[in-house]
Order: structure tokens, then C-alpha cells, then sequence
């Protein structure tokens, strides 16, 4: 370290400093003068005027809950409502001897210790004479018995609070979702204003997507209270805004028919008005009870909710992710004959297996014998394998990206609540982007059958067959059907026009024979019925079975079962709704998921016939 | 006024015994009675803002003993260590500022905190220190008053840890510390000409500054020259807090007694706006005598820099002493009205722990650069 030892220039530092240290000596003074004066002028000069504010802020201003919106269903029956929630608060300042009021409580309610605890946790946290709760969620016997006996306790008193409330929790958890209470992610993102006293926010489904419009705006009120601060009449105002109410396009009817046609099942169901898009039904099985999370829930429930097997809390129909296994035959032989890869007429041997030019890989047929020579129509009705085999490996995975695309697979349908996965529609491109790998021919045919890469939703699934009922022009599939008494008009996809419209009918009168054929796939549930569906089974692979192995269905454990797919409209020659049904590990699509696509068809096709 | 000047140099047996005690425990007892007194006027508001919350007053109890033992220990260290660390505390205060801007916590909308596991510290309180150290160290080394170039470099030091926190964004306390750099220049001699072309150019540029800032510090801004103009939004603190103030009048509303911070008109009464409760409940003559405890406590500091001995612990005594008046004039003008809101809390009586530990840990310093003196030999 140098040190100047020049004393001259030190002595000039020296007197420079103090000099300097004055300076800033003065200006602080200047500063507390000014401070001074200030305090001076508010508290002397215009002390009898503040004075007087201070006297008249006996006036408070609080703020007014908006009422959040009603949820309807297309019936008009309530799905979502606001009840009222009793707690029991104590004031404690207007208590006077607390342990004493605490004890008599306990004598007149069922009031737990935890809650005395946690009341008196609260309490320590808060102002003297804040409302603090005791017990929440009172029932009507104990309102009655504390109201019967209110002035034995003065600064005690039931208070009221409005709590969701769905009318059908478990049918609806998925799509209606459900509110809870803000966290601290969304106190970023919110409106500090609006949200003022709110407590609650939506999560998920319906109560997320429009949370804005269910929320309404937040109104204040001016009151006249006295010193102890509390009110004595209201002085101003300025009404709340309630949150808009909405009518669904949801049929809770049809909700409650597909849920029990899953029975003990997990999986999917979803339904689409093909005439407008509308979602009748979008079932996710298992559900739960969306109330526990309205009513605020507990950390051992909401454990064993999220750390359940079934994963009830996930919502399979938007973002449950399946291979479409043979449902997506009638597409691609759409394809095939759009890219006239095949003609109508042609008839292709199955025996089986295919193999590849060159190859000793055998690409099986679920049917160990073969199906012979089979046209386009037997490929559907039977879903013979080595037909889309030997279709993909023609039209090659390119022009079956392409095709497929347009249907809306591989992209989110648009439907209007959040969360929805896009599925994956495989393609050269998106292998080397995605993997850097290049694309076998082999991944080509077994994307022919709806397997491998390619994955869907059901939601998906269910509007690709609302376009093919539709012969190409759709609806994107929506849910709210009504914002406060105003229609939301239905949004058109864009058309698919074929080389040959006729094709359109080839195809869906394939459909047709699935269902009302002699050796259709799924035959069984056109018995009885007074009206005609038209559909197409599937079965997606939840494991691969190696080369020499045989899928035997006894040995498999449950989780490792097929999933059992189907896809259906009717009635089939002037679509009315279109269904996509996927049952996990349920095995076969024909005789699992047809039956229950067939019992949410009566229920729907008589009612509106 | 003699006691109140003293050194510990005097010459009367009794101070000599006296400041032979403290002096070796590097304490300066004026400066400490003068602290404790305050802190103690501090917990007495608490007590009627915080609504005789036993909770808030323990903690607050507690982290001011923390605060004056991390004072105690601090005097212990020497000038010359304090001038040796002065960079380097000063570059890990920068990098761990830089940390909190991409890794921080984000606290009430703004970054500040850094989550070291065990417990959060906020950067910005290290530089409260490290940037006075900063230029005190770099310009202790050159002749003064110090030439264009140094003073050029000096600014940048300033700037750095100012833009910096101003980003994240926390005005009040960016203020605080350009104002403590700057302090330190001045002290250096700085020549008036240079000081005034900077005052004007300042003013010019105070439009591209205006464009540059957050939508919610214009807001306080605009908030500040009509706060009746948004009477429910930020407009209200100013004007409770005027109400408050206002009618308290010459001589209070007695302790405990002042309704606007009871009925809960005031908002942040433990906190920021605390100053408004105690000029409620003891008028305009508690407050001449609370804004005196710290003027007491400025001319104190700023007296034990003049008697310091070398030119780094001189510049950083009369900074630290001046940023302590700062930090109570931001804070009384904000709450008054005459300063746009900050956040800059009252210093050693607000609700709070960072500041204080800060504020007393700088006094720490100005005791260690006291009572290190060498004895001259004239």
C-alpha cells in the first residue's frame, strides 16, 4: 500500500473534508427544517381539517364479493352453485374471558381441540379485533343451537360465507373442474383489484378456462362505523359485478349414462353433436369429488387422491394420450383412396402376416389364420391388418401425415377448456426433428394400424368422427354453449374435400357393416336398436409382444391389458352424435366399448329423435 | 455540548477512565445511548401499530438484539481490514446481485431475494455498505480532489449496483445506495461546477428515466402529485397517512389512542407508513423530538468522521452517517407527502430485519473507525 506522506497536500485533504462535512452538516439541517416545516404544517395549520377526516373516518371502505357465476347444463339443471357456509367467529377483543367463552362453546358444539388450536394460532396472528374463525362448515343443528344461544356469547357470531358447490361432483370433476384457493403462483398473475376479497379461483375445466367471465368484478361499499369499528350504516354503494353465469352444451343425462356404461372401468367417453360440435359428454373415469377441493381440502385426501393408481385426478379425455389401434382404419383407407393407392374392387390376400421386400420380419394379423382375399369394405368390417399394411406401405408415412391431418389428428381440436394434449401424429420430419433418427418402412406399417408412434385423445378421436359422419365439414367442439343469455355461435373447421366425394360413402357404409353386418366387429349392439350406427372398433397394444410370442389374454396382468377402443356416430345415414369410447386395459373394443357408445346412442337418439 | 463532542481523548481523569472502557471495547457510549434510545421509542410505536401483537413484537425485540450484536462485533474490526475486504465484498455483493436477478425469489413482484436454503438474504443490503466501501477504497488511493478519470470510474462503481437494483425492481433502496456513493465523491471534493452540470443534466434527462420505469413506480409517481385521483388504489396510503399525521396535531392522540392506525385506516402502520402512527399519538412535539434523537445521531457520526484518521475511513464515516439522515428523510417525506412513495422503511423503528441488521452493522463501522485511532504525536 502507498501512502503519500506529502503533508502539504494532507493538511489540504484535511480542510477540504471538513470543509465538505460542513457543507453536508448544513444540508442535513436544511433537510430536518424542511421535515419540521412539513410536520408544522400538517399538524398545526391544517390540523382542525385532518382532525375532522380523522373524525368522519369512522367511514370505512370495504369490499364486496362479486357472486361467481351459475354453471349450467343444456337443460338448464345446475351443475355448479354458490351455497351459503357457516363458520362460528370470535371477536376477540369484544371477548371477555376467553378460556371461559371457549369452554362453554365446546359444551354447546362439537368443536374439536385441533381446531382451538388452530383457532389460537390465528388469533395470535391477527388484530385484536379482527373476525377470527372457530369452526367452519357449520351444519343447520349447529347454527340453530348457537343462534338459540347467541346472547350468552357476546363477540361471537356466525358468519356466512358463500362456497361452490357442484350439484354432481364426480360426474362433472373433469369438465366443470373445480375452484380452490389461490395460491401463491396465481396471486402473481391476478388482478390485485378484482381479487380483493376473493379467496377462491378456478383450476381447473370450465371454472379455469372462463375463470374471467364466472368471476365477475369486484364491487365497495362505504360504511359509518363506530370506534370499535364496527358498522353502523352504509354510506355508499358501488354494487359488484356478478360473474356470468353459463349454459354448457353438456347433457348431465348423458354424463351420468356414459360414466355408468364404464362401470368400475378407468377411461374415457367423449360425445359431439356432429351438427354443431357441441360436447354432449366428456367423461374421464375415475373422477372425484370436485367439492372437496371447493370446500378447501386436506393434504391426507388430496395425497391419496394424487397418489392413486387410477389417477383420478387426470383428465384422460383431454390429455389421456392412446394409440388408435384400428379406429384410424377407416382414415387411412379414406386415404388410400383419395391417393388411389387402392381402388374400390381390389382385393388383397391376408395370410395372415405381411413381410417387407427382403425381409423375414412377419407383421402379424390379430387373426392367426388370415382373412383371405379382402376388399377396402371386409378391411374395416373385419379390420384385417395386412390390408393396412400393405395400404401404408404404398402410401408411405408422408402422404398419411398429410391425410390423417386434416381430420385434426396430432393438434389440439380447439375445444374450449385448457389443458388439452395434442396427441402425435408421426412423420418423417417429426422423427428427425424430434429424435434425429431417420423413419423405417417397418414404423410406416405399423403406424398403419394405428399403433406405434401415432397417439390420440379422445377428444380427438371423437371429432375426427364427427368429420367423418360430416363427409369432411365439422364443427371445432365446444362446450359453453351460452355466456349470460348470449349464444356462442358454432366455429366451422375447415372442410376436407376428396378427389371423389363418393369415397366418403364407401367408407362409412363400412362403418355401417361393422356395426349392422353379419361378421362386423362389433354386431352385438345393433341388436334392438331402432335406429342404425355406424362404427369402427380398435384395440391399442399397451406392450409389445416380441416376434415369437403369443398374446394370451389370461396370462396378461391387468395394467398390461389392451385398451379397448371405439368409435361410432349414428344415426349413420343422417349423423346426429358422434362417440369415441377408450376403456383402459378393457381388452376388446367390440365387446367393451361398443356397449357403451350404444347406451349413450339410446339415450340420446330417442330423446331427440 | 461538551459531552456530547467528546472524544475519548479528552483529558479529564473521568473520561479518561471512562472511555478507556469502551474504547477498548471499541464502543462510542454517545452513539450507542443515542441508538439504544431510539430502537427503544421504536418498540414503544410497535407496540400500539402492530395492535399489542406479542408476536410481531418478540420478533421485532429479537432481531434488534441480533442487529446490535452484529454491531458490537463489527466495531471490533479495524479500518485497514475493513479497506482490505472493501472490493471484494463489493464484487460479491454485484455477483450475488446478478444471482438474485435470474435465480432470485420473487417476492411481492419484485426479485430481491436470494433462497440460500437456510435462510433469504437480500443483496441489495450487502451494497448498502460494500458501495460506500467501494468508492471510499478507490478514491482513498488517489490524490484528492479526484481527477475526471477516477471520478468517472467512481460513478461506475455507483452505477452498477444501483441499475441493477432499481431492476429488480426496488427504487427506495437503488436511491439509497446512489445516494451513499455519491455522498462519498462529494466528501472527496468533488469540484460544485461538476455537482451542478450534473444537477441540471439530470433534470434534462429525467423524461428518458421517466420512460424506463416499471408501470407501478410511474404509478406511485402520478400517485404522489394527485393522490386523490385514485383514492382506492396506491393514492390511499398517502392520503391516510396525511389524515393520521394531520390530527395529531401539537400534542397527539396518546399513546395507543390514534384511531387511524387502530380502525385500521392506515395501511402498513408496522411498517413503512409507522412514522404517521407516532405522529398521531404524539403530535408535533414528539416528533421534533424523535427527528432530533436522529439528526443527534448524524451530527454524532459525522463528527467521529471529521476526527478520523485516514482518507478511506474518513469518506465511508461521512457517507454511512449522511445515508442514515437520507434513509429518515425519504422515509418522513414519503410518509408526509412531500416524496413520492419508495418503500424505504423508518430506519431502526419500522417492522422489519434486513435494514436494521444493515443500519447498525454501519454504525459498527463508524464505532471501529472511532475508537481505532492512533494516538498522534504532534
Amino acid at each position: 500500500m502507498k501512502t503519500r506522506f506529502d503533508l502539504k497536500s494532507s493538511l489540504q485533504e484535511n480542510r477540504l473534508f471538513l470543509l465538505r462535512a460542513t457543507t453536508l452538516i448544513v444540508f442535513v439541517l436544511i433537510l430536518f427544517f424542511a421535515l419540521i416545516a412539513r410536520l408544522t404544517y400538517l399538524q398545526i395549520e391544517t390540523h382542525e381539517k385532518y382532525a375532522d377526516l380523522a373524525q368522519n373516518n369512522r367511514v370505512k371502505l370495504s369490499v364486496i364479493n362479486p357472486v361467481r357465476g351459475l354453471i349450467f347444463d343444456t337443460q338448464g339443471r345446475v351443475l355448479a352453485e354458490n351455497n351459503p357456509s357457516y363458520s362460528l367467529e370470535l371477536v376477540p377483543e369484544q371477548v371477555q374471558d376467553m378460556p371461559e367463552t371457549l369452554k362453554q362453546l365446546s359444551a354447546l358444539l362439537p368443536i374439536s381441540d385441533d381446531e382451538i388450536k388452530l383457532f389460537e394460532k390465528r388469533r395470535q396472528q391477527q388484530k385484536r379485533f379482527a373476525s377470527v374463525p372457530l369452526r367452519n362448515r357449520l351444519n343447520d343443528t349447529e347454527v340453530a343451537v348457537f343462534s338459540a344461544n347467541r346472547h350468552l356469547f357476546p363477540g361471537v357470531d356466525i358468519q356466512a360465507r358463500p362456497i361452490r358447490h357442484y350439484t354432481f361432483p364426480e360426474l362433472t370433476s373433469h369438465v366443470v373442474g373445480y375452484v380452490g384457493a389461490i395460491n401463491e403462483k396465481e396471486l402473481k398473475t391476478i388482478d390485485p383489484v378484482n381479487y380483493r376479497g376473493s379467496r377462491f379461483i378456478g383450476k381447473t375445466g370450465i371454472e379455469r378456462t372462463y375463470e374471467t367471465e364466472l368471476h365477475g368484478h369486484v364491487g365497495y361499499q362505504q360504511t359509518e362505523n363506530t370506534a370499535q369499528g364496527r358498522s353502523l350504516k352504509t354510506l355508499s354503494y358501488t354494487p359488484p359485478l356478478s360473474g356470468k353465469d353459463l349454459t354448457l352444451h353438456l347433457d348431465i343425462d348423458l354424463q351420468k349414462v356414459a360414466h355408468d356404461a364404464l362401470g368400475d372401468y378407468t377411461g374415457s367417453v367423449v360425445a359431439i353433436d356432429t351438427r354443431t360440435g357441441a360436447v354432449r359428454a366428456l367423461v374421464s373415469k375415475p373422477g372425484f369429488d370436485a367439492n372437496l377441493f371447493a370446500k378447501g381440502i386436506d393434504q391426507t385426501s388430496y395425497s391419496q387422491l394424487q397418489n392413486s393408481s387410477k389417477r383420478p385426478l387426470f383428465n384422460r379425455s383431454l390429455r389421456g394420450q392412446y394409440p388408435p389401434g384400428s379406429t384410424l382404419k377407416p382414415f387411412l383407407g379414406l386415404a388410400g383412396l383419395d391417393y388411389k393407392t387402392i381402388h374400390p374392387h381390389q382385393k388383397i390376400y391376408c395370410p395372415g402376416f405381411y413381410q417387407l421386400p427382403k425381409q423375414s420380419h412377419k407383421y402379424r394379423d390379430w387373426k392367426k389364420t388370415g382373412h383371405g382375399m379382402t376388399t377396402l369394405h371386409d378391411s374395416i368390417v373385419q379390420s384385417c391388418d395386412v390390408y393396412y399394411y400393405v395400404l401404408a406401405h404404398e402410401l408411405k408415412i408422408d402422404r398419411m401425415h398429410h391425410f390423417l391431418h386434416k381430420f385434426g389428428f396430432g393438434q389440439k381440436t380447439g375445444i374450449d377448456i385448457l389443458g388439452e394434449k395434442s396427441g402425435l401424429l408421426p412423420s418423417r420430419e417429426w422423427k428427425k426433428r424430434t429424435r434425429n433418427q431417420v423413419w423405417y418402412p417397418g414404423e410406416t406399417l405399423i403406424a398403419g394400424i394405428g399403433q406405434g408412434f401415432n397417439l390420440t385423445t379422445p377428444l380427438q378421436l371423437a371429432h375426427a368422427t364427427a368429420i367423418l359422419a360430416n363427409k369432411g365439414s365439422a364443427f371445432t367442439p365446444s362446450l359453453v354453449a351460452n355466456i349470460d343469455n348470449k349464444n356462442q355461435l358454432p366455429a366451422t373447421t375447415l372442410p376436407i374435400k376428396l378427389n371423389n366425394p363418393q369415397h366418403w360413402d364407401l367408407i362409412i357404409d363400412a362403418m355401417y357393416d361393422v356395426v349392422n353386418g353379419a361378421r362386423g366387429t362389433a354386431r352385438k349392439i345393433s341388436i334392438g336398436a331402432n335406429y342404425k350406427i355406424a362404427g369402427k372398433t380398435g384395440t391399442a397394444q399397451v406392450f409389445t409382444i416380441k416376434q415369437d410370442e403369443e398374446y394370451e389374454e389370461e396370462n396378461v396382468v391387468e395394467h398390461l391389458k389392451d385398451h379397448a377402443l371405439f368409435i361410432a356416430f349414428a344415426p349413420a345415414r343422417n349423423p346426429q352424435l358422434a362417440i369415441a369410447v377408450i376403456v383402459e386395459n378393457g381388452g376388446h373394443g367390440g365387446s367393451v366399448a361398443a356397449p357403451i357408445a350404444r347406451a349413450i346412442f339410446d339415450k340420446y337418439i330417442q330423446v331427440t329423435p | 455540548m461538551n459531552w456530547f463532542f467528546k472524544t475519548t481523548q479528552q483529558t479529564s481523569p473521568y473520561h479518561q477512565r471512562k472511555g478507556n472502557v469502551f474504547r477498548r471495547l471499541h464502543i462510542d457510549f454517545t452513539l450507542l445511548i443515542l441508538l439504544i434510545l431510539l430502537s427503544s421509542i421504536g418498540i414503544i410505536i410497535l407496540m400500539s401499530a402492530g395492535h399489542e401483537n406479542m408476536g410481531l413484537l418478540n420478533r421485532q425485540a429479537t432481531r434488534l438484539a441480533v442487529a446490535f450484536f452484529a454491531m458490537l462485533v463489527v466495531a471490533q474490526v479495524p479500518p485497514h481490514a475493513l479497506k482490505m475486504f472493501a472490493p471484494w465484498l463489493f464484487l460479491l455483493g454485484t455477483l450475488l446481485l446478478l444471482g438474485v436477478l435470474f435465480v432470485g425469489d420473487m417476492g411481492k413482484g419484485a426479485q430481491r431475494w436470494l433462497d440460500l436454503g437456510f435462510f433469504r438474504f437480500q443483496p441489495s443490503e450487502l451494497l448498502k455498505l460494500a458501495t460506500p466501501m467501494m468508492v471510499a477504497w478507490y478514491l482513498a488511493e488517489r490524490r484528492l480532489p479526484p481527477s475526471n478519470k477516477h471520478i468517472v470510474l467512481a460513478t461506475v462503481f455507483i452505477a452498477i449496483p444501483t441499475v441493477l437494483i432499481a431492476k429488480q425492481p426496488d427504487l427506495g433502496t437503488a436511491i439509497l445506495i446512489a445516494s451513499s456513493g455519491l455522498a462519498v465523491l462529494f466528501l472527496a471534493g468533488i469540484s460544485w461546477k461538476i455537482i451542478m452540470g450534473v444537477i441540471a443534466a439530470g433534470a434534462a434527462l429525467a423524461p428518458v428515466l421517466w420512460s424506463f420505469m416499471k408501470d407501478y413506480q410511474k404509478q406511485r409517481v402520478l400517485t404522489f402529485l394527485s393522490p386523490e385521483e385514485d383514492p382506492l388504489g396506491s393514492g390511499y396510503h398517502i392520503i391516510q397517512s396525511k389524515i393520521a399525521i394531520g390530527s395529531g396535531g401539537l400534542y397527539g392522540k396518546g399513546w395507543t389512542h390514534g384511531s387511524q392506525a387502530r380502525l385500521e385506516f392506515l395501511p402498513e402502520s408496522s411498517t413503512d407508513f409507522i412514522f404517521a402512527v407516532f405522529a398521531e399519538e404524539f403530535g408535533l412535539i414528539g416528533c421534533i423530538g424523535l427527528l432530533t434523537i436522529y439528526l443527534l445521531i448524524f451530527i454524532r457520526s459525522i463528527y467521529m468522521s471529521i476526527q478520523a484518521q485516514d482518507t478511506f475511513s474518513r469518506l465511508l464515516a461521512g457517507s454511512l452517517s449522511l445515508t442514515f439522515f437520507i434513509y429518515l428523510f425519504v422515509n418522513v417525506g414519503m410518509v408526509t407527502g412531500i416524496l413520492p412513495v419508495v418503500g424505504v422503511p423508518l430506519p431502526l423503528v419500522s417492522y422489519g430485519g434486513t435494514s436494521m441488521v444493515t443500519l447498525l452493522i454501519g454504525f459498527g463501522i463508524l464505532m471501529s473507525i472511532h475508537t481505532h485511532r492512533k494516538l498522534l504525536s504532534s
